[in-house]
């Protein structure tokens, strides 16, 4: 990195911990660097642009706590975590009856905008875990569609094994981490 | 730069004592050496390397800098597995000339090779580098050059040097002036800061040039070496990024609804294969950069991703979940009938080919966890490389010899290299943060 970008990181972060840029640099979750002129990536007579391309909120989006529900229809619904079985994006039993229950609210609730954001364990390539979490997801989304809540509703994103919830590297925390959060808007 | 002249020494001593020293100098590592990246070698060779003398180079008009070419052109022969470099302290004589070469004081220390040299101040800033590398027997010079470069490219020059003197005595064009790209992560999750960034073949001179507070994935270089095409998260979602590593410019070039990922290069650079899910489920696409348009060219239920061109650049291998399970498929860079290449063990993915294409380099499951394996396009088997339960991204350097990959140590990524027959295996480690999806770059002398 050239000296002239160093010192512009450094700028930013003290801007941001200063707080005199405000929000705004505090949400740019991106920072793009050059790394020098022609003279190679040592050269250090770096020609430096640095460009904010956040405007979302940089903060992690996992909200994990079965707790909270929505009243009335008990455990089920205050479920918001479907598991996985290893390489496979096929519901179990408890995982098909979490559906249904999230099915059925949101039939009851019109309006209800839901996010099913896939996850994968950390075996395996990083590029087939990202397919294998969309497939998830998309999987809980088509029992959703076909109980008949409108595809509208319900958007799909897939985080592949970028985003574990338990940091181990066991059984216990792969079983963890092989799931689709329910995340209402 | 004196502790790694100092672990290269013990490195030719007492190799198998080795990991046992590097482990107590990390643990009392002075400040000073906070930004240091070490190279610890575990060689697995049976063979003996070319024993080959580096004498420190003369510094004339100015004091030593940080960079000293002999510690640099010593510590990447080493690497290779193909030179056994003579103990420094044993050196009776330090010539740094071919006239001033006592070709006995060698002879007896058994040294078959000897680089001498120099780096002079000439002003301004700029140092002449000037090297020899002598047969000791035949007493004759192999090989002489001379470098005028700025201060803060004696690193370059160093492994330019390194390069020449491995294509002298091995015959194989080296790889040690070229780069690597990969992605640190620092910071607990779920405060984690992700880099992309690009450094040395031998892991020092990082640069970032891209950073976000989401994930980062997939690094693949242009064939020319000026870009970088890449996964980005940053809008919350996976998205396709090409970025000139010099200018710092990027492009957004995919983002379709569902997964935009793994981007590859056509070997002509006009082109990146990608896997998108707009159609419904993950499926290898091929987009033409200039015009935009987007062909697709495979069609199945199941999981096709990972798409990597062939270097004649008439077909694309890809993972596909098809069979059961991942394995690598072939299809023609046009479309259609895609033939099955990988049938030993339940999991081969992430693959890509040798520069020659004679190889696939692929992440394999034999039942003995995840590990890097070779597909031989002649014999048609997987033959697995390394021995971690845990490793991924494996990438070809340039010249076909070396593997570099991501690897576990001590509950973090590291990367590490291997070479093709599986003999040498050496891990850089990184002082900061967990490091991963090595990505080894193109030849380009420019980088």
């Amino acid at each position: 990195m050239s000296k002239l970008s160093s010192y512009f990181i450094i700028l930013c972060v003290s801007v941001a911990v200063a707080g005199c840029g405000g929000r705004k640099s505090v949400e740019e979750n991106i920072e793009v660097e050059s790394v020098g002129g022609t003279a190679g990536l040592g050269s250090g007579d770096g020609s430096t642009s640095a460009t904010g391309l956040g405007g979302d909120d940089g903060s992690g989006s996992s909200s994990l706590d079965g707790s909270g529900g929505f009243g009335g229809d008990g455990d089920l619904l205050s479920k918001r975590v479907v598991y996985f079985e290893y390489d496979s994006s096929v519901l179990t039993l408890e995982g098909e009856a979490i559906v249904q229950a999230h099915a059925q609210y949101l039939s009851a609730s019109p309006g209800v905008q839901i996010i099913l954001e896939g996850h994968a364990d950390e075996r395996g390539t990083r590029e087939y875990n990202l397919a294998l979490a969309e497939d998830r997801a998309k999987s809980v989304a088509d029992v959703m569609s076909a109980l008949g809540v409108t595809t509208s509703r319900v958007q799909t994103v897939s985080y592949g094994e970028e985003r574990p919830v338990s940091l181990g590297s066991d059984e216990a925390s792969w079983g963890l981490n092989r799931r689709v959060e329910i995340l209402y808007q | 730069m004196n502790l790694i002249s100092n672990l290269t020494r013990m490195i030719s001593r007492a190799r198998f004592r080795l990991i046992l020293v590097s482990a107590m100098l990390i643990g009392f590592m002075p400040m000073q050496w906070a930004h240091a990246v070490l190279t610890i070698e575990v060689n697995k060779g049976v063979e003996a390397g070319i024993p080959i003398a580096v004498v420190p180079f003369s510094f004339e008009g100015v004091a030593a800098t940080g960079d000293r070419p002999a510690d640099i052109i010593e510590s990447n022969l080493a690497s290779s597995g193909r030179f056994e470099p003579v103990f420094r302290g044993d050196f009776i004589s330090t010539p740094h000339d071919l006239n001033s070469v006592q070709f006995k004081d060698w002879r007896l220390l058994k040294t078959e090779a000897l680089v001498v040299g120099r780096v002079i101040n000439v002003g301004n800033n700029r140092y002449e580098v000037r090297f020899r590398l002598i047969d000791v027997f035949r007493e004759k010079q192999l090989v002489g050059q001379k470098f005028v470069v700025p201060a803060n490219r004696l690193r370059k020059v160093s492994h330019q040097i390194s390069d020449i003197i491995y294509k002298e005595l091995t015959g194989i064009p080296g790889a040690f002036d070229t780069k690597i790209a990969y992605i640190t992560v620092k910071g607990q999750s779920p405060k984690n800061r992700y880099l992309l960034q690009i450094a040395d073949s031998d892991g020092f001179g990082a640069k970032t040039v891209l950073e976000s507070t989401e994930p980062i994935l997939s690094p693949a270089w242009s064939p020319d070496g000026s870009k970088l095409a890449y996964v980005s998260f940053e809008k919350k979602r996976s998205m396709i990024f090409v970025q000139d590593i010099w200018t710092g410019e990027r492009k957004r070039v995919s983002d379709s609804a569902g997964i935009n990922s793994a981007p590859s290069w056509s070997p002509d650079g006009t082109r990146l294969t990608m896997t998108l899910s707009k159609d419904g489920n993950p499926e290898i696409y091929v987009y033409q950069i200039a015009t935009e348009r987007l062909q697709r060219i495979t069609r199945h239920t199941s999981i096709d991703t990972e798409p990597s061109w062939a270097p004649n650049g008439n077909s694309i291998i890809f993972t596909s979940g098809r069979s059961g399970a991942p394995q690598i498929y072939r299809v023609a860079a046009s479309g259609g009938q895609a033939q099955r290449l990988t049938f030993n063990g339940n999991y081969n993915a992430g693959a890509s080919y040798s520069n020659d294409g004679k190889n696939i380099v692929l992440i394999t499951n034999q039942g003995n966890g995840f590990r890097v394996g070779l597909y031989s396009t002649e014999d048609r088997t997987v033959t697995e490389l390394t021995s971690g339960r845990q490793d991924e991204s494996p990438s070809f350097a340039p010249n076909g010899e070396m593997i570099m990959y991501a690897t576990q140590k001590g509950g973090r990524s590291v990367l590490a290299a291997v070479s093709v027959d599986g003999k040498i295996q050496q891990t850089l480690r990184f002082q900061n943060g967990s490091v991963r999806e090595p990505a080894w770059s193109p030849y380009n002398r420019k980088l």
